[in-house]
């Protein structure tokens, strides 16, 4: 039983429950089987009938997580296919931008508020659209639980990848460049990754949004919440 | 491909150079995207030193993210003991994000 625990093993394991995920997504359509979540509880369930802690399936797995900060400047090259499309049209982009980042800081912190959640909960949501290291920073000048954003931040990204398409459809968000754009900037990198499944132009957008909500956020987060202190 | 990596790490690297030497509180992944993707325009870097490797690194995003997802099991009793406004208010604030992103872009395109 012992072996269970060996980190081959476990990358091995990690490697094949991603490709058979992905598989079933793709022969099934399902928007729900989205392939970071089910293999996520795939090898959580794993772990627990095992009795194996994450702190060991870390150390497979952070050999895969290292690939992710390349990955991010791996999306340059869509970014600059995508160049002179970006130039033509920078005025909606860094407006729509703008709007969607200082939405995403009030709502959030305006619903967890009303549903009750502690100050420390509520600093901790506040950055969740961003990717992690911006979030864990912002989080960490406001006072919040940085491994508390860190986990919401990958609940955010596995959401919006599950919901964004439907919320675009139902809501006549049609252009491939609003969709893009939105879902890199309602989810970070993983919903660029769902972007990405569409298409290489989606995907420059979606990391367009996710650069530019990225730096939005910590920019103007701190001064977002003083703003809201003072009226709420 | 060695060539590929060098140039892909090349560019985190310079990121990481200039987060230490300014203590820029940004990701040094996302200033080394921006170096990259400056290194293309300027004409510094051909596309097709870069492309077989970012392509296999952006299709396979999704898959990079998987611990951080199993690293969630940490996090459940934080996550359990608030719950409602933790998912509640995030899932609300990210349908928000993706409409009004998604609606001032086309808006302020037909202007």
């Amino acid at each position: 039983m012992e072996y269970l625990s060996n980190t081959y093993f476990l990358l091995a394991l990690t490697f094949l429950v991603y490709s058979l995920s992905k598989m079933l997504q793709m022969r099934t359509g399902i928007a729900i089987l989205n392939p970071i979540l089910l293999s996520a509880i795939i090898i959580i369930t794993f772990l627990e009938l095992t009795d194996i802690d994450v702190a060991t399936y870390n150390e497979g797995g952070r050999y895969i997580e290292f690939w992710l900060k390349p990955a991010v400047v791996a999306l340059g090259v869509p970014l600059y296919k995508q160049l002179s499309n970006i130039k033509k049209q920078m005025m909606p982009l860094l407006v729509s931008e703008l709007a969607g980042c200082v939405v995403g800081i009030i709502s959030v912190v305006l619903v967890a508020r009303l549903l009750g959640a502690t100050q420390e909960v509520v600093m901790s949501l506040a950055a969740k659209s961003v990717t992690t290291p911006i979030a864990m920073e912002v989080t960490r000048t406001l006072g919040g639980i940085p491994s508390l954003t860190a986990a919401v931040v990958v609940c955010v990204g596995i959401f919006g990848g599950l919901t964004g398409f439907r919320v675009m459809k139902v809501t006549h968000i049609g252009s491939p460049i609003a969709q893009g754009l939105s879902l890199g900037t309602a989810a970070h990198a993983m919903g660029t990754s769902r972007a990405m499944d569409v298409s290489d132009k989606y995907g420059a957008f979606a990391s367009l949004g996710l650069t530019l909500n990225g730096v939005f956020t910590a920019l103007l987060t701190p001064t977002i919440l003083e703003i809201i202190d003072a009226i709420f | 491909m060695i060539i590929q990596c060098a140039i892909i790490f090349g560019c985190l690297a310079l990121g990481e150079l200039l987060v230490w030497l300014t203590g820029i509180k940004l990701p040094s992944s996302i200033i080394g995207m921006l170096i990259l993707t400056l290194l293309l325009k300027l004409k510094i870097v051909k596309l097709r030193q870069v492309e077989r490797l970012s392509n296999f690194l952006v299709k396979n995003l999704g898959f990079f993210f998987v611990p951080a997802a199993v690293s969630l099991m940490l996090y459940f009793d934080i996550i359990k003991a608030q719950w409602l406004p933790i998912l509640g208010a995030s899932a609300i604030s990210t349908i928000l994000v993706i409409i009004v992103t998604g609606w001032i872009h086309q808006l302020m395109r037909r202007i």
